[in-house]
Order: structure tokens, then C-alpha cells, then sequence
């Protein structure tokens, strides 16, 4: 640390080496909401992939189809959700080859579940169950994936609060004696149980105050160095994936619009969309920047508009955009082929154009 | 914004004018010898004064949720609490809403002792100070439209006698909802988050209150509509004069949006002053932990991701390493937050200190301010001083 002050690069410890086959992948995967209006394209044919080890975060504000694109990747969906095409490979180091989760028969999925992609759901009130103490929760999850005796089951429970920093006396609570921190540390507990090599995280700090949220996410990042899973990390909070995350996929109205290292996307965010997302958050360090936020509401996804979805709220938006191909393609100045952005036009360090300066957060658009 | 701690002749100026505003009454607790960095804005609205909350929890326990708080807010003016849930800021505000009876202490509206005992002392002291919800989807009724939800605080609060649907149209427009005819007819679930807040600050607007209490209300928005809202907040605040308290967990949007910080651990408000300055540089060992628990994006993984180098290493933010794991224990006697303090001692642990001044408009209730911000301390002992 002190060697580097300032903008020092960031050591990665488990990099996406390119040569890494991908533990998850995700190819033009789509998934529509069938509605009597018409179908809601909630994710367009995105590809992602997660190398095993690393830490993907998927950013986008609400309703930009996040959760619909990994819930659909996991098949958790249900109608009148339907997924329309693509495909999700999963290559764990316990399956003898790579399968594809979008065709497996749902016995076959049953011995994936959990056991090899786990998730921590969003709300941990809602997410466990009331009436069971956290022992028997735990112990359902392992009795139903793994197939042990019973002492080594509740010591596996036991170890599992250990793992997370929970005192062994909390096993017979339930989850109101529990606070916000100390479920959403439970959630991950019950997601490790199997000991699974992707783990996703829906939006698992949202609901926590900055200080506990600091504490859970090095928690998480301490857990995966010691377990070596891989996660896709959900949330509308950019500043919180700088920080936690290798790469970085940004979501906009069911498109990948920017994929990049953390560095990448900090330092030279591409897409004008990245740019207002971090715009969008007041930063404690260093001089105030006057912010702009994102004017504007992301575009019914019944009927997007042609081309560029953003475009109705783009500072840089020309009529080009409206037959624009959304497809990633790298960064012409980046030295990353990695760093890849869904608009042709605009390049980190493209200045707005003055005619179309984006309105001040003084004068927010209706 | 930034230009908001007072210079030093004015603030001593304004501690006097308070303190003869205020006359008789003499506020002798912990806020007569600060000047809110609020008070230069405009006149004074509200006062609380000492104001505690114990809440009975059963077994004969007692919690106390609120103790011995005392702040002020000024008209055209923002103070923020600042604290983790639990804090206590929730409970201040309910107080000064009117919804929480007070243990002990006393809330002053424009000067005069407030008494909220019947029906008709509550409604017109809800005219003057209103509430806006952290979260619009719980805070709006589903069966009723907007134009509902507009209407009943304007003819309540309002009266007879005036063009009900122009004031709702006029209401709608200050919050940028337009066209406002379209947006009255349509039910809360057919709004966005943002909408559905912005019919919130319409509703609270509805009643022309001169004190605004805003719970959380940016938290459950999404990141990238937020400072929106904040700044719809801003202008709200400047052309209505009204007096703004901010309550959220996120310091970061203090430091941009209010004058005042107040930060609030376990029901006591543990540091206090200008919001550039306590963000900036946190004095108490609460707020500095607050402070490097931010996101810090120009500081990529620094603190979260431990390379081999770093191995124990802690936040290098200044902030010492402060014991998280502890989050559910209150100290009962002393200083609340020493059991999670890398500063304390035996006297933390056996006194509770009160707020102490730093400055004329800046405090803090810590023992050890000595070691916790020695460059803060030693610029208020005055100019003799040699490192």
C-alpha cells in the first residue's frame, strides 16, 4: 500500500486468465415476460462468462433484467417468464463435462442445484424461513444435497457459522433474534453449505447499513480466497463493485452495455450510461464533484425503441444511434481486448457535446 | 454550498441572537455552547431541546432509544442524522413529528413549547411539520390514485374556500410530475420508484408545512435516480424556505445535501458540525469508522480484497480497526460505542462524555479526541501549539 499511493494498480489475486476455461457461460441468453400487452424482452441475447475464482459484477438499476438474467441462467424462473434462446455452460470441477443447464431434465438439474451453484437471495427476512431455527435451516440444506450422517451434519452446521463469524450458541435462534447482518451472514452460510463453485449474490447488502456492508462484503472476499468459488455479485451499486469486483458488466433494459475490469471501468468508463452510473454517487474523498446523475427513466421494454435503448437518456446521443447494432465490441483506446462496450461512438474520454450538455441535477427531467 | 461554516464573528453573533431567541428557556445542555453551522441560513423553526425516548421492551427493561438529544433546524436549511439502524434517528424524527410521546425533554416550534395531546393540536401541528417515508411503496395506498393522495392533505389542511384541483396541479408541478392530469389519475403501482417518492414529497408539500422530516428518503431508489431526488429536495427546500432534517445512513449524501451533520450512535448524538468539515474530517471514532465504511471507489480494493502483501492488514484510512463483529453490543455504562472503540480506556468505559466543543459550531462526546483527532484538538487550544 504504501509503496503505491494514489492511483496505484490494482493487484488481483485470481485473475481471469484468458487461457481459463469458464466455470459458467452464458451465450445469447434471452429471457421474455409473457404479458396480454405483448412480451417484455427483459434479457436480449447477453453473453457472460465467469472464470472460475473470480468475482463478476452485474450492475444495472431495477428493472434492467440483472436478476431475470441469472435467475434464468439457474432456471429458477418461472411463467410467465420463458426463456427464448441461448445457452448456459457449466463446467465444475465435479462434473466430468461441461453441461448445458438450459437442457438438462430437472432430475439431473436437482443434483446441480446448490450443490454446485448456490444463491444468497436479496432480502434475508424473506428468505428464511420464520418458524425454523437457524441449525435446522442449515441442516435441511445439507441433508437435502449432500448425503452424510447426521453428526457430521450438525457439526457441518456448526462449522458453517464459524466460517461466517457467528457464535456456535446462535444455532437455536431464529431468524427475528437475529439482526439484518448476522441473517444475511446466515444466507451466505447456507449458500457455502455444499461447498458450491459459483455462488450468486443478489443485491445481499442492500438492506444494511454502510458499516455492516463493509464487514460482510471483506467477509465474502476472505471466504472466496479460502474456498476458491466464483461470484456473480448483483447490485445497483457501482461504488460497492469498484471495490469487490474483477469485472464488471454493466445492464441496461435486458443488454450488456460495458464489460471491463474494475480498473477498466473506473479509470475509463466507456459507455455514456457507465459514465452517469458513476456520476450518479456522491464520494466522501477527495474535492466535490458536481454530479449529475442519470436524467430520465430506463424505456418500456415492451416496446423499446429502435436502436440504442439508452438513447432517450444519452448527453451524447445523435441519430445514428437509433440503428446502432448493440454488439460488444472492444475499446478502441483501451489496452484491454477484454473491455468491451456496446456504443461505437463515444470513447472514455469523449467530451459531451456542448449543444446536448446534460441537464444539470438541478433541473432533473420529469 | 461548500462556503457554509460560518465564519467565526458570525457564528459567536448567532450563538447570541440564539440565545435571547430562545430567552428564559436557556438551552443549557450540550447545544448552548455550539451554533448549529445550520443557523446562518435562516431563522430558527424548530428546536428540541434535551429530548429523550425510552421505550419499555419487557422483562422490566428499559431501552433508551433517544437520550438527551438537543438540536435546532433553520428554515432554508438542511441538518442530517447520521447513524447505523438502531441509531436512534428514526426515533428523533418521530419525535419531532409528533407520532412518539417524549420521555423527557421538550420541542419547540417558531419559539413555542409544543403540546400535542388532542386531535386538533396534532393536525395543526402536522401542518407546520411533515414527514416523508423511506419507502414510497409502503407509504402510498394501493386502492387510491394520486390524485387522492393529493387532495385529502390539501382540503384538511388547507381549508375551505380554495380551488382544490389548481392547488393539486400546482403541487404536482413543483415536484416535476407533468402532465399533472396524467400522472392524478394513475394508481401507485403504475409508478416508477422515483414517481411514487416525488407523490410522497407532493403530499407533504400539501399542508405548506415550514419543517420537512425526510426518513431515508433516497434508500430504496435506485443509485442512479437518487441525487435527482436530492436535488428536487434542494430546490424544494430553497423556494419554500422549509427547514430540512435528513435522516440516512449514507454520510456521503450529507456531506453534498446538508449544512449540518449530526452522527448518532445508540441514541446519542456523538458528533456534530459543519458537513464538509465531520465528513471530511470525522472527529469521533464512530463517525471515522462510518467514514472508511463508505464505498471508496477511487481506493479499488484496497481495503476488501487482501493481496499477499496485506495479510491483516486494516483500513488505511486513519480509521483504526474498529470492532465490527460487536455491532449488537451497547455499552451500559460509559461511552455507548466503546466497547467497538480502538480507542477506549477505563474512563470510557465507566463515564458517558457529552458533546464537547471543537469549535464554535463543531463537537464531539469522546474522552480520547485527544488521540482520536489530535490535529482537530490541538487547533482549538489556540496558537501556542509545538508538535
Amino acid at each position: 500500500m504504501t509503496a503505491n499511493p494514489g492511483q496505484a494498480p490494482v493487484p488481483v489475486a485470481t485473475p481471469s486468465a484468458p487461457g481459463q476455461d469458464p466455470v459458467l457461460d452464458i451465450r445469447d441468453l434471452s429471457v421474455v415476460y409473457r404479458t396480454p400487452g405483448g412480451d417484455v424482452r427483459a434479457v436480449d441475447s447477453v453473453n457472460l462468462s465467469l472464470a472460475p475464482g473470480e468475482v463478476v459484477g452485474l450492475a444495472g438499476e431495477s428493472g434492467s433484467g440483472k436478476s431475470t438474467l441469472v435467475y434464468g441462467a439457474t432456471r429458477l424462473l418461472r411463467a410467465p417468464a420463458l426463456i427464448t434462446g441461448g445457452s448456459v455452460t457449466y463446467a465444475g470441477r465435479r462434473v466430468t463435462k461441461p453441461v448445458d443447464l438450459l437442457r438438462l431434465r430437472s432430475d439431473q438439474l436437482q443434483h446441480l442445484r446448490w450443490r454446485e451453484i448456490a444463491i444468497v437471495f436479496q432480502s434475508a427476512m424473506n428468505a428464511l424461513n420464520p418458524v425454523l431455527n437457524v441449525r435446522d435451516q442449515l441442516l435441511d440444506v445439507i441433508h437435502a444435497h449432500l448425503r452424510i450422517p447426521r453428526d457430521e451434519a450438525r457439526e457441518r452446521a456448526a462449522s458453517l457459522l464459524d466460517l461466517v463469524g457467528i457464535p456456535r450458541g446462535r444455532l437455536r435462534s431464529y431468524p427475528h433474534e437475529l439482526s439484518g447482518g448476522m441473517r444475511q451472514r446466515v444466507m451466505i452460510a447456507m449458500a457455502l453449505a455444499t461447498d458450491p463453485e459459483v455462488v450468486i449474490m443478489d443485491e445481499p447488502t442492500t438492506a444494511l447499513d454502510v458499516v455492516v456492508q463493509r464487514d460482510i462484503l471483506s467477509q465474502i472476499v476472505e471466504l472466496k480466497e479460502q474456498l476458491g468459488f466464483s461470484v456473480v455479485f448483483i447490485t445497483h451499486d457501482l461504488s460497492l463493485l469498484l471495490e469487490l469486483a474483477d469485472r464488471i458488466a454493466v445492464m441496461y433494459s435486458g443488454q450488456l452495455l460495458e464489460i471491463g475490469t474494475a480498473a477498466e471501468i473506473h479509470r475509463e468508463p466507456s459507455h455514456p450510461y457507465t459514465k452517469g452510473l458513476l456520476n450518479s454517487f456522491p464520494s466522501l474523498r477527495g474535492p466535490r464533484r458536481d454530479l449529475a446523475g442519470i436524467p430520465g427513466s430506463p424505456p418500456d421494454l415492451r416496446n423499446p425503441p429502435p436502436g440504442c435503448p439508452f438513447l432517450p437518456r444519452c448527453a451524447y446521443g445523435t441519430s445514428a444511434c437509433e440503428d446502432v447494432d448493440m454488439q460488444l465490441l472492444p475499446v478502441a483506446t483501451s489496452r484491454d481486448p477484454e473491455h468491451v462496450t456496446a456504443c461505437p461512438f463515444v470513447l472514455p474520454g469523449t467530451p459531451v457535446p456542448a449543444a446536448k450538455q446534460p441537464k444539470t441535477a438541478e433541473e432533473p427531467g420529469a | 454550498m461548500s462556503e457554509h461554516s460560518a465564519s467565526n464573528g458570525r457564528a459567536s453573533n448567532g450563538g447570541a441572537s440564539n440565545g435571547g431567541a430562545s430567552n428564559g428557556g436557556a438551552s443549557n445542555g450540550q447545544a448552548g455552547t455550539l451554533t448549529s453551522a445550520a443557523a446562518t441560513r435562516g431563522e430558527l423553526a424548530v428546536e428540541a431541546i434535551s429530548v429523550s425516548k425510552d421505550f419499555k421492551i419487557g422483562h422490566g427493561q428499559t431501552l433508551h432509544a433517544v437520550r438527551d438529544v438537543s438540536f435546532n433546524l433553520y428554515r432554508g436549511a438542511v441538518v442530517a442524522l447520521v447513524g447505523e439502524s438502531g441509531s436512534g434517528k428514526s426515533t428523533a424524527a418521530r419525535m419531532l413529528a409528533g407520532q412518539e410521546r417524549l420521555t423527557s425533554g421538550e420541542i419547540k416550534l417558531d419559539g413555542k413549547p409544543v403540546h400535542v395531546t388532542g386531535r386538533g393540536d396534532f393536525r395543526h401541528y402536522k401542518s407546520q411539520v411533515q414527514y416523508v417515508f423511506q419507502d414510497p411503496f409502503a407509504s402510498l395506498n394501493p386502492v387510491h390514485t394520486v390524485r387522492y393522495h393529493l387532495e385529502r392533505p390539501v382540503k384538511l389542511h388547507q381549508g375551505r374556500g380554495i380551488d382544490v384541483d389548481a392547488e393539486v396541479t400546482a403541487l404536482m408541478e413543483q415536484v416535476r410530475l407533468t402532465p399533472a392530469r396524467q400522472f392524478l389519475a394513475k394508481y401507485p403501482h403504475e409508478l416508477s420508484g422515483g414517481q411514487r417518492q416525488r407523490v410522497s414529497f407532493a403530499r407533504a408539500l400539501a399542508a405548506k408545512p415550514s419543517v420537512l422530516l425526510a426518513d431515508e428518503p433516497v434508500s430504496m431508489l435506485d443509485v442512479s435516480i437518487r441525487l435527482e431526488m436530492l436535488a428536487l429536495l434542494d430546490d424544494l427546500r430553497k423556494r419554500f424556505s422549509l427547514a430540512m432534517l435528513y435522516i440516512t445512513h449514507d454520510i456521503a449524501s450529507a456531506r453534498y445535501f446538508a449544512d449540518e451533520v449530526l452522527v448518532m450512535y445508540a441514541g446519542e448524538i456523538v458528533e456534530r458540525g459543519p458537513a464538509e468539515e465531520v465528513t471530511q474530517q470525522p472527529a469521533h471514532p464512530y463517525t471515522q469508522l462510518l467514514v472508511a465504511s463508505a464505498p471508496d471507489p477511487d481506493n479499488l480494493g484496497s481495503t476488501l480484497r487482501r493481496g499477499p502483501g496485506r495479510a491483516g492488514g486494516s483500513a488505511g484510512n486513519g480509521a483504526g480497526p474498529a470492532k465490527p463483529h460487536q455491532a449488537t453490543q451497547v455499552a451500559t455504562t460509559g461511552c455507548p460505542f466503546s466497547p467497538r472503540c480502538p480507542l477506549a480506556e477505563d474512563r470510557c468505559r465507566a463515564e458517558d462524555p457529552a458533546l464537547m466543543p471543537i469549535t464554535d459550531t463543531r463537537g464531539a462526546a469522546c474522552w480520547r479526541l485527544d488521540a482520536a483527532a489530535p490535529e482537530l484538538v490541538s487547533g482549538r487550544s489556540g496558537g501556542d501549539v509545538t508538535p
